[in-house]
């Protein structure tokens, strides 16, 4: 494994100078941002003029770091914030506006296609499996946490009795 | 045959406050919050890119595995960063670095090139020790 302690002597290469920091932090603001408002309808040419870019030079280096453009960045963050609603048992016409969306249609479609199943689907297997859990939650634990935990002993799940 | 690992520990001192490192800052994704009785829940994480690995973030609690000198002992050792390290892995490691400072992770190395890779070192909330390299390390 390579993972050197910490060294007490000052790095050769500290992070303050590696090339074009001041680059780095705009357009990791710029992903921040969009981290932050996805709930809210986003200007991405806000975004650039914020991070004192062109629009395309912006795009460019923006999908240089993280692999998408900003806008199919934004896409994908509503999309898992869409998951973790409806796994909260949230309904799927509420969760659609709520992570920025503004059509339903275009919602389920996008999260189909994303996701592999309907939001509605989604949602319902979701609550299927919590019901399942809630009901016998020492099924889906691995056996070697059981016995670690102590959880094993005690089929109601009461403290251990210190002995 | 073995094939892969699907489920490993990280020692954690709370596990509200680690819930918040790993998903909230680092951006893992929850797997299992199940409760399971007082004090303690199973809270698993996977890393963005690999959900057929899920991190157990094990809180250390008095109980008949750790009784209460194992237990203290343990909770000390995890804060002096005992029980690390990992290696993780990102895209980009200046932008890496830059969104985890801006979130305050404690970082107790910036990029820096090794002959291995360009590495930075930072902290968990409790104490555990991780590497970051960039995947072409």
């Amino acid at each position: 494994m390579n993972c050197s302690a910490p060294q007490s002597e000052a790095p050769k290469h500290s992070a303050e100078h590696y090339p074009k920091v001041y680059l780095y932090r705009r357009i990791v603001q710029a992903k921040l941002f969009i981290d932050r408002n996805y709930a809210d309808k986003i200007d991405l040419n806000n975004i650039s003029d914020e991070a004192y870019f062109s629009k395309f030079h912006f795009i460019r280096l923006f999908k240089t770091i993280y692999g998408k453009t900003p806008h199919q960045y934004l896409t994908a963050v509503r999309i898992a914030k869409s998951q973790e609603l409806l796994k909260a048992g949230h309904p799927v016409t509420e969760v659609c506006f709520a992570v920025g969306f503004d059509s339903l249609t275009s919602f389920s479609a996008l999260f189909k296609r994303v996701v592999g199943v309907s939001p509605s689907v989604y949602l319902s297997d979701r609550q299927m499996l919590k019901f399942r859990i809630q009901r016998t939650p020492k099924a889906f634990i691995p056996s070697c946490y059981l016995h670690q935990h102590g959880w094993l002993e005690n089929s109601n799940f009461e403290e251990v009795n210190p002995s | 045959m073995i094939t892969k690992m699907n489920i490993t520990n990280i020692y954690v001192i709370n596990q509200d406050s680690a819930y918040d490192f790993y998903v909230n800052k680092l951006g893992f994704k929850l797997v299992d919050d199940i409760p399971m009785g007082p004090g303690t829940r199973w809270l698993t994480v996977s890393p963005p890119e690999q959900p057929d690995l899920q991190l157990v973030l094990f809180p250390i609690t008095v109980s008949k595995m750790f009784p209460k000198e194992t237990a203290e002992t343990m909770i000390d050792l995890i804060k002096k960063g005992t029980f690390g390290c990992g290696v993780l892995q990102c895209n980009d490691i200046y932008a890496t670095y830059e969104e985890l400072k801006a979130k305050g992770v404690e970082f107790l190395k910036p990029p820096t090139k090794e002959f291995y890779a360009t590495e930075a070192l930072f902290r968990d909330d409790s104490g555990n020790y991780f590497s970051l390299q960039p995947k072409e390390g």
